[in-house]
Protein backbone atom coordinates (compact mmCIF):
# COMPACT_ATOMS: atom_id res chain seq x y z
CA UNK A 1 0.00 0.00 0.00
CA UNK A 2 1.60 3.23 -1.11
CA UNK A 3 1.70 6.47 0.81
CA UNK A 4 -0.88 8.35 -1.27
CA UNK A 5 -3.56 5.72 -0.79
CA UNK A 6 -2.79 5.62 2.90
CA UNK A 7 -3.10 9.40 3.22
CA UNK A 8 -6.40 9.27 1.31
CA UNK A 9 -7.75 6.58 3.66
CA UNK A 10 -6.57 8.52 6.73
CA UNK A 11 -8.17 11.72 5.45
CA UNK A 12 -11.49 10.00 4.74
CA UNK A 13 -11.50 8.43 8.22
CA UNK A 14 -10.76 11.78 9.89
CA UNK A 15 -13.49 13.53 7.89
CA UNK A 16 -16.00 10.78 8.65
CA UNK A 17 -15.18 10.69 12.36
CA UNK A 18 -15.52 14.49 12.54
CA UNK A 19 -18.96 14.34 10.92
CA UNK A 20 -20.04 11.56 13.28
CA UNK A 21 -18.84 13.54 16.27
CA UNK A 22 -20.68 16.68 15.08
CA UNK A 23 -23.86 14.69 14.53
CA UNK A 24 -23.88 13.21 18.01
CA UNK A 25 -22.89 16.54 19.56
CA UNK A 26 -25.89 18.09 17.81
CA UNK A 27 -28.12 15.30 19.13
CA UNK A 28 -26.95 16.22 22.62
CA UNK A 29 -27.00 20.00 22.35
CA UNK A 30 -29.94 21.10 20.19
CA UNK A 31 -33.04 22.36 22.08
CA UNK A 32 -35.96 20.18 20.97
CA UNK A 33 -36.57 17.02 18.96
CA UNK A 34 -37.50 18.67 15.66
CA UNK A 35 -34.13 20.47 15.72
CA UNK A 36 -32.30 17.45 17.14
CA UNK A 37 -33.55 15.30 14.27
CA UNK A 38 -31.31 17.16 11.80
CA UNK A 39 -27.95 16.32 13.36
CA UNK A 40 -27.91 12.48 13.39
CA UNK A 41 -29.90 11.96 10.21
CA UNK A 42 -27.60 14.10 8.07
CA UNK A 43 -24.19 14.56 9.69
CA UNK A 44 -23.87 11.06 11.16
CA UNK A 45 -25.07 9.37 7.97
CA UNK A 46 -22.54 11.35 5.96
CA UNK A 47 -19.81 10.43 8.47
CA UNK A 48 -20.54 6.72 8.19
CA UNK A 49 -20.59 7.06 4.41
CA UNK A 50 -17.13 8.62 4.52
CA UNK A 51 -15.78 5.85 6.78
CA UNK A 52 -17.19 3.19 4.44
CA UNK A 53 -15.58 5.01 1.49
CA UNK A 54 -12.27 4.91 3.41
CA UNK A 55 -12.70 1.16 3.88
CA UNK A 56 -13.39 0.74 0.17
CA UNK A 57 -10.24 2.69 -0.78
CA UNK A 58 -8.21 0.71 1.78
CA UNK A 59 -9.15 -2.72 0.47
CA UNK A 60 -8.70 -1.48 -3.11
CA UNK A 61 -5.20 -0.23 -2.24
CA UNK A 62 -4.11 -3.37 -0.38
CA UNK A 63 -4.86 -5.41 -3.49
CA UNK A 64 -7.81 -7.38 -2.13
CA UNK A 65 -9.95 -6.06 -4.96
CA UNK A 66 -13.12 -4.04 -5.13
CA UNK A 67 -15.57 -5.07 -2.38
CA UNK A 68 -19.30 -4.60 -2.80
CA UNK A 69 -20.18 -4.88 0.90
CA UNK A 70 -19.48 -1.21 1.56
CA UNK A 71 -21.62 -0.16 -1.38
CA UNK A 72 -24.47 -2.27 0.00
CA UNK A 73 -24.18 -0.78 3.49
CA UNK A 74 -23.90 2.79 2.16
CA UNK A 75 -26.92 2.33 -0.12
CA UNK A 76 -28.97 0.81 2.68
CA UNK A 77 -28.05 3.53 5.20
CA UNK A 78 -28.65 6.39 2.76
CA UNK A 79 -32.02 4.94 1.76
CA UNK A 80 -33.25 4.22 5.29
CA UNK A 81 -32.04 7.35 7.12
CA UNK A 82 -34.75 9.67 5.66
CA UNK A 83 -37.43 7.03 6.20
CA UNK A 84 -36.66 6.56 9.89
CA UNK A 85 -36.32 10.35 10.33
CA UNK A 86 -39.77 10.84 8.81
CA UNK A 87 -41.22 8.14 11.08
CA UNK A 88 -39.70 9.74 14.19
CA UNK A 89 -40.97 13.20 13.20
CA UNK A 90 -44.49 11.84 12.63
CA UNK A 91 -44.48 10.04 15.95
CA UNK A 92 -43.38 13.22 17.70
CA UNK A 93 -46.04 15.30 15.90
CA UNK A 94 -48.80 12.90 16.83
CA UNK A 95 -47.76 12.63 20.48
CA UNK A 96 -46.52 16.06 21.50
CA UNK A 97 -47.75 18.75 19.07
CA UNK A 98 -51.18 20.37 19.05
CA UNK A 99 -52.47 20.49 15.43
CA UNK A 100 -53.93 23.98 16.10
CA UNK A 101 -50.44 25.40 16.68
CA UNK A 102 -49.06 24.23 13.34
CA UNK A 103 -48.99 26.52 10.29
CA UNK A 104 -51.70 25.89 7.69
CA UNK A 105 -51.13 23.20 5.08
CA UNK A 106 -53.86 23.99 2.54
CA UNK A 107 -57.09 22.07 2.09
CA UNK A 108 -55.52 18.67 2.65
CA UNK A 109 -54.26 19.44 6.14
CA UNK A 110 -51.26 17.78 7.76
CA UNK A 111 -50.88 14.20 6.65
CA UNK A 112 -49.81 13.14 10.15
CA UNK A 113 -53.16 14.23 11.55
CA UNK A 114 -55.48 12.88 8.85
CA UNK A 115 -57.34 9.87 10.28
CA UNK A 116 -56.77 6.60 8.47
CA UNK A 117 -58.50 3.30 8.14
CA UNK A 118 -56.15 1.59 10.58
CA UNK A 119 -56.39 4.27 13.27
CA UNK A 120 -59.95 3.63 14.37
CA UNK A 121 -62.31 6.45 15.39
CA UNK A 122 -62.37 10.08 14.32
CA UNK A 123 -59.46 12.48 14.37
CA UNK A 124 -59.96 13.66 17.95
CA UNK A 125 -59.95 10.09 19.17
CA UNK A 126 -56.99 9.25 16.98
CA UNK A 127 -54.85 12.14 18.17
CA UNK A 128 -55.69 12.03 21.87
CA UNK A 129 -56.00 8.39 22.82
CA UNK A 130 -53.42 6.76 20.58
CA UNK A 131 -51.25 5.88 23.55
CA UNK A 132 -53.99 4.01 25.39
CA UNK A 133 -55.54 1.68 22.86
CA UNK A 134 -58.90 0.18 23.63
CA UNK A 135 -58.45 -2.97 21.56
CA UNK B 1 -1.56 -5.13 10.68
CA UNK B 2 1.16 -3.34 8.78
CA UNK B 3 2.15 -0.26 10.75
CA UNK B 4 1.97 3.03 8.88
CA UNK B 5 1.97 6.27 10.82
CA UNK B 6 -0.82 8.38 9.17
CA UNK B 7 -3.32 5.53 9.10
CA UNK B 8 -2.61 4.62 12.73
CA UNK B 9 -3.23 8.17 13.90
CA UNK B 10 -6.39 8.45 11.80
CA UNK B 11 -7.71 5.13 13.14
CA UNK B 12 -7.02 6.19 16.73
CA UNK B 13 -8.87 9.46 16.10
CA UNK B 14 -11.73 7.61 14.46
CA UNK B 15 -12.12 5.12 17.31
CA UNK B 16 -11.98 7.92 19.90
CA UNK B 17 -14.45 10.11 17.99
CA UNK B 18 -17.06 7.40 17.50
CA UNK B 19 -16.68 6.17 21.09
CA UNK B 20 -17.27 9.73 22.30
CA UNK B 21 -20.25 9.99 19.94
CA UNK B 22 -21.68 6.78 21.42
CA UNK B 23 -21.29 8.22 24.92
CA UNK B 24 -23.13 11.39 23.89
CA UNK B 25 -25.92 9.29 22.37
CA UNK B 26 -26.12 7.35 25.61
CA UNK B 27 -26.56 10.60 27.55
CA UNK B 28 -29.41 11.60 25.23
CA UNK B 29 -30.90 8.10 25.57
CA UNK B 30 -30.95 8.42 29.35
CA UNK B 31 -32.11 12.06 29.47
CA UNK B 32 -35.01 11.72 27.06
CA UNK B 33 -37.14 13.77 27.61
CA UNK B 34 -39.70 12.28 25.17
CA UNK B 35 -39.78 8.66 24.02
CA UNK B 36 -39.05 9.74 20.44
CA UNK B 37 -35.77 11.24 21.67
CA UNK B 38 -34.82 7.83 23.00
CA UNK B 39 -35.75 6.16 19.70
CA UNK B 40 -33.64 8.72 17.79
CA UNK B 41 -30.71 8.18 20.18
CA UNK B 42 -30.92 4.39 19.74
CA UNK B 43 -31.03 4.81 15.94
CA UNK B 44 -27.94 7.04 16.03
CA UNK B 45 -26.15 4.56 18.31
CA UNK B 46 -26.71 1.82 15.72
CA UNK B 47 -25.21 4.01 12.98
CA UNK B 48 -22.18 4.85 15.15
CA UNK B 49 -21.66 1.17 15.97
CA UNK B 50 -21.64 0.40 12.22
CA UNK B 51 -18.86 2.98 11.80
CA UNK B 52 -16.92 1.39 14.68
CA UNK B 53 -17.25 -2.08 13.12
CA UNK B 54 -15.97 -0.79 9.76
CA UNK B 55 -13.03 0.95 11.48
CA UNK B 56 -12.24 -2.33 13.26
CA UNK B 57 -12.24 -4.04 9.86
CA UNK B 58 -9.67 -1.53 8.55
CA UNK B 59 -7.59 -1.91 11.73
CA UNK B 60 -7.43 -5.69 11.48
CA UNK B 61 -7.21 -5.61 7.65
CA UNK B 62 -10.02 -8.14 7.34
CA UNK B 63 -13.31 -8.17 5.48
CA UNK B 64 -14.94 -10.52 7.99
CA UNK B 65 -16.86 -7.78 9.78
CA UNK B 66 -18.96 -6.48 6.90
CA UNK B 67 -21.74 -8.98 7.38
CA UNK B 68 -22.05 -7.83 10.98
CA UNK B 69 -22.22 -4.20 9.84
CA UNK B 70 -24.89 -5.03 7.27
CA UNK B 71 -26.94 -6.93 9.87
CA UNK B 72 -26.66 -3.98 12.26
CA UNK B 73 -27.87 -1.61 9.54
CA UNK B 74 -30.89 -3.77 8.66
CA UNK B 75 -31.96 -4.58 12.20
CA UNK B 76 -31.40 -0.99 13.33
CA UNK B 77 -33.76 0.26 10.64
CA UNK B 78 -36.38 -2.40 11.39
CA UNK B 79 -36.18 -1.63 15.12
CA UNK B 80 -36.61 2.12 14.55
CA UNK B 81 -39.59 1.63 12.25
CA UNK B 82 -41.16 -0.85 14.69
CA UNK B 83 -40.72 1.56 17.61
CA UNK B 84 -42.23 4.46 15.65
CA UNK B 85 -45.11 2.36 14.40
CA UNK B 86 -45.81 1.25 17.94
CA UNK B 87 -45.83 4.90 19.05
CA UNK B 88 -48.09 5.92 16.15
CA UNK B 89 -50.57 3.07 16.13
CA UNK B 90 -50.32 1.54 19.58
CA UNK B 91 -49.78 -1.92 18.12
CA UNK B 92 -47.35 -3.60 15.75
CA UNK B 93 -49.33 -6.34 14.05
CA UNK B 94 -52.93 -5.85 12.97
Amino acid sequence: MNLYAEIAVALLIVVGASFGLVGSWGLLRLPHLMARLHAPTKATTLGVGSVLLASMVYFLATGEGFSVHEVLIVLFLFLTAPVSASFIARGYLRAHVDPAELPGAGEQGWASFVPRAGDGGDQAEASSSWDVRKD
Amino acid sequence: MTTHAPLDYALAFGFAAFALALLMNLVRLLKGPTSMDRVLAADTMVINVIALIVLLGIHQATKAHFEAALLFAMFGFVATVAFCRFMLRGRLID
